[in-house]
C-alpha cells in the first residue's frame, strides 16, 4: 500500500514538474517582451513609418502589412479550407484515393514554411506574374493556413454527432439541408476556432513572405494588392538580425515583438469571443 | 389478414460481405403495432432501418429483393428516399433530440419540408406535442432548448418530431429501452393512441413489452424471420419449438 502511495506521489510530482517548466518557459520570454518591450509602444510608434534608417519611428507600414495580408490569407483560406473539409467530412466516400488525399492534407500542414514560401514565388510571383506583393504573400500564407483550417474544421465536423444528422434524415431532409440546417450551425464556432487559430499563425509568419512580397523598408503602406509591403515578422527579423545597427534598434525590436504578440493574442481573443457568442446564440 | 401496409418479400441484406438478413417475407398490417422481438444480433434494428433506408446511410450497406410500402418496392432504382422517410418515420432507440428549443424541435421537419406559414407551424407542433402526450407539461415553456427535458420527455418530444410530418408508418427501435418504468409506461399507453392513425412497428429487446402492446409479433433470430403471427398466438401457442424456447427465457 505504502509502495502504491510513494508511487502516486513521484507521479504527481513529476506530472506538476512538467507543467511548471513550460508556464516558466512562457513565463520567462513573454515578461522578457514585455519589460524591454513595452516603454517603446507608444502611440506615435504604433501609427508612424520608420525614420532615419529605421533607428527611429515607428512601425505603422508593418502593421498595416501584416494587417493586409492576413485578410488576404482569411479571404483564400477560410471559405475554402471550410468548404473542402465539409467535402471531406459529409460527402467524399471511403476509398483508398479520398484516405491518400485525407492524409497528404496532414502532411502538409507539417510542411516547413519556407516551403511553401518557395512554392509561392514560382506559381504566384513568376507563373501567374503577380510579382513580390501583398497578393502573392497572402495567397502563399493562405496555402500554408489550408491544410489547418480543413483538418481543424474537419474535426469541428466529427464532433457533430450522427444521431443529429440520422435525426433530421429520418424526417424527410436532404443531405444538403441536413448538413446546412443541423450539422453546420453546431460545427460552425469550431470551425471558426480552428481557422482563426491557423490565421494568427500565420500573421507571425516570416518565411513564406521572405520572398514573396516582404519589403526591408517601406515609408508609406502599400497602395494596392500589387505593391510591397513590410510586416511585422518581417521587420523584427531585420531589427534584431540584418540592421547595421542592432544594438542601437533593440529597443525597436522589442517593441516590434510585443505588438506582434498582442496583435496574434487579440486574434485569438476574437476567436475565443466568436466562439463563445455563436455557442450562446445556438443553445438558446 | 388485414390491410397490409407493408410486405417484404425475400428481403436480404448485406453490411460488405456479411448477410446479416435471409430472405424475409413478412406482411405488416395497417394500423396495428407490430412487435419484432429477437435476440441481439438476429437483425431485427437492421430490418426496421430497412423500412426507411436509413441503413443507406451505412457504408457497404446493402439490400436486396423488395420491401413493398402501398404497392411501391422502396428498393426500385426510381425511388427518392426522401419521400420514403417522409411517410415513414422513426424514432430511434437512444431519444436524440436536436439541441435547438423544443419548438424548434418538432418545426425542424415541417420547416425543412418547406413549410413557411408561422401560424401553420405553430398549430402543426401543438397538435404534435398533443399527440405525443408531451404538450401539458411543455406548453408554458416551448421556446427552452430541448436538452432541460427529462429522458422520458425527450423521447416523446422525438415522437412528436416524428408525427409532426404526418408519416404513415412510425418505427420505433427500442423506444423505452433506457427510460424507467413510468415513462416506459407513458411511451406504451401512447402508442395505442397512435395505432389509430399510424402503423407502428416497434424493434423491442423486451418480450413483455411486445406482449403488451403489440397486435402482432415477429421472432427474428440469426438474420431469419422464424415465426410471425398474432401476438396472443405467438406467445401462448407458438409453432416452432425455438420461438416457445425464446420465449419461455431458455435462452436469449
Amino acid at each position: 500500500m505504502k509502495r502504491v502511495r510513494l508511487k502516486e506521489f513521484f507521479g504527481f510530482w513529476f506530472l506538476r514538474a512538467c507543467f511548471g517548466t513550460v508556464v516558466l518557459a512562457l513565463c520567462v520570454i513573454l515578461c522578457d517582451i514585455i519589460v524591454k518591450g513595452h516603454g517603446r509602444i507608444s502611440w506615435e510608434f504604433l501609427t508612424t513609418a520608420p525614420k532615419n534608417g529605421m533607428t527611429e519611428g515607428g512601425i505603422f507600414p508593418a502593421i498595416a502589412g501584416t494587417f493586409l495580408v492576413t485578410l488576404i490569407t482569411a479571404v483564400l483560406a477560410v471559405p475554402l479550407g471550410m468548404g473542402c473539409a465539409i467535402y471531406l467530412n459529409e460527402y467524399a466516400t471511403d476509398t483508398i484515393l479520398n484516405r491518400a488525399i485525407r492524409m497528404s492534407i496532414r502532411n502538409l500542414s507539417g510542411v516547413p514554411s519556407i516551403v511553401y514560401g518557395l512554392f509561392g514565388v514560382i506559381l504566384f510571383v513568376q507563373m501567374m506574374k503577380f510579382g513580390t506583393c501583398v497578393l502573392s504573400a497572402g495567397l502563399t500564407l493562405g496555402m500554408m493556413t489550408l491544410p489547418w483550417t480543413i483538418t481543424s474544421s474537419e474535426e469541428a465536423l466529427k464532433n457533430v454527432p450522427k444521431s443529429y444528422r440520422d435525426g433530421s434524415l429520418a424526417l424527410g431532409a436532404t443531405k444538403w439541408q441536413t448538413i446546412k440546417t443541423n450539422v453546420l450551425p453546431y460545427a460552425v464556432p469550431g470551425m471558426l476556432t480552428g481557422t482563426i487559430l491557423g490565421l494568427s499563425r500565420a500573421a507571425g509568419e516570416t518565411a513564406p513572405i521572405l520572398f514573396t512580397g516582404a519589403a526591408f523598408f517601406l515609408p508609406h503602406t502599400p497602395g494596392s494588392v500589387f505593391d510591397q509591403f513590410m510586416a511585422l515578422p518581417y521587420h523584427l527579423y531585420i531589427m534584431s538580425t540584418q540592421h547595421h545597427a542592432i544594438t542601437k534598434v533593440r529597443p525597436i525590436a522589442y517593441g516590434t515583438a510585443l505588438t506582434l504578440i498582442a496583435l496574434i493574442f487579440l486574434i485569438n481573443l476574437s476567436a475565443v469571443i466568436m466562439r463563445y457568442h455563436l455557442r450562446k446564440l445556438k443553445t438558446e | 389478414m388485414e390491410n397490409c401496409k407493408i410486405i417484404a418479400q425475400d428481403f436480404n441484406f448485406y453490411y460488405g460481405a456479411t448477410k446479416v438478413l435471409k430472405n424475409i417475407t413478412m406482411r405488416i398490417p395497417e394500423n396495428k403495432v407490430t412487435g419484432i422481438i429477437g435476440p441481439s444480433g438476429c437483425g431485427k434494428s437492421t430490418f426496421l432501418r430497412s423500412i426507411n433506408r436509413m441503413n443507406d446511410t451505412i457504408v457497404g450497406a446493402r439490400g436486396e429483393g423488395r420491401i413493398v410500402l402501398d404497392g411501391r418496392n422502396i428498393y426500385d432504382q426510381d425511388i427518392d428516399v426522401v419521400d420514403i422517410r417522409r411517410k415513414v418515420g422513426m424514432v430511434f432507440q437512444k431519444s436524440n433530440p436536436f439541441p435547438k428549443s423544443i419548438f424548434d424541435n418538432v418545426a425542424y421537419g415541417l420547416r425543412i419540408n418547406g413549410e413557411k406559414d408561422k401560424y401553420r407551424i405553430e398549430e402543426a407542433v401543438a397538435k404534435s406535442l398533443k399527440d405525443a402526450a408531451l404538450w401539458d407539461e411543455v406548453k408554458d415553456r416551448l421556446h427552452k432548448n430541448a436538452f432541460e427535458l427529462s429522458g422520458g420527455q425527450q423521447q416523446r418530444l422525438c415522437i412528436a418530431r416524428a408525427l409532426a410530418v404526418q408519416p404513415e408508418v412510425l418505427l420505433m427501435d427500442e423506444p423505452a429501452s433506457a427510460l424507467d418504468p413510468t415513462a416506459t409506461l407513458k411511451i406504451e399507453e401512447l402508442m395505442q393512441e397512435l395505432k389509430k392513425q399510424y402503423t407502428i412497428i416497434i424493434v423491442t429487446h423486451n418480450m413483455q413489452q411486445a406482449a403488451r402492446i403489440s397486435d402482432f409479433t415477429a421472432f427474428f433470430m440469426l438474420g431469419e424471420l422464424v415465426e410471425f403471427d398474432m401476438t396472443t398466438t405467438l406467445f401462448t401457442k407458438p409453432s416452432k419449438k425455438i420461438t416457445e424456447d425464446y420465449i419461455t427465457g431458455r435462452f436469449g
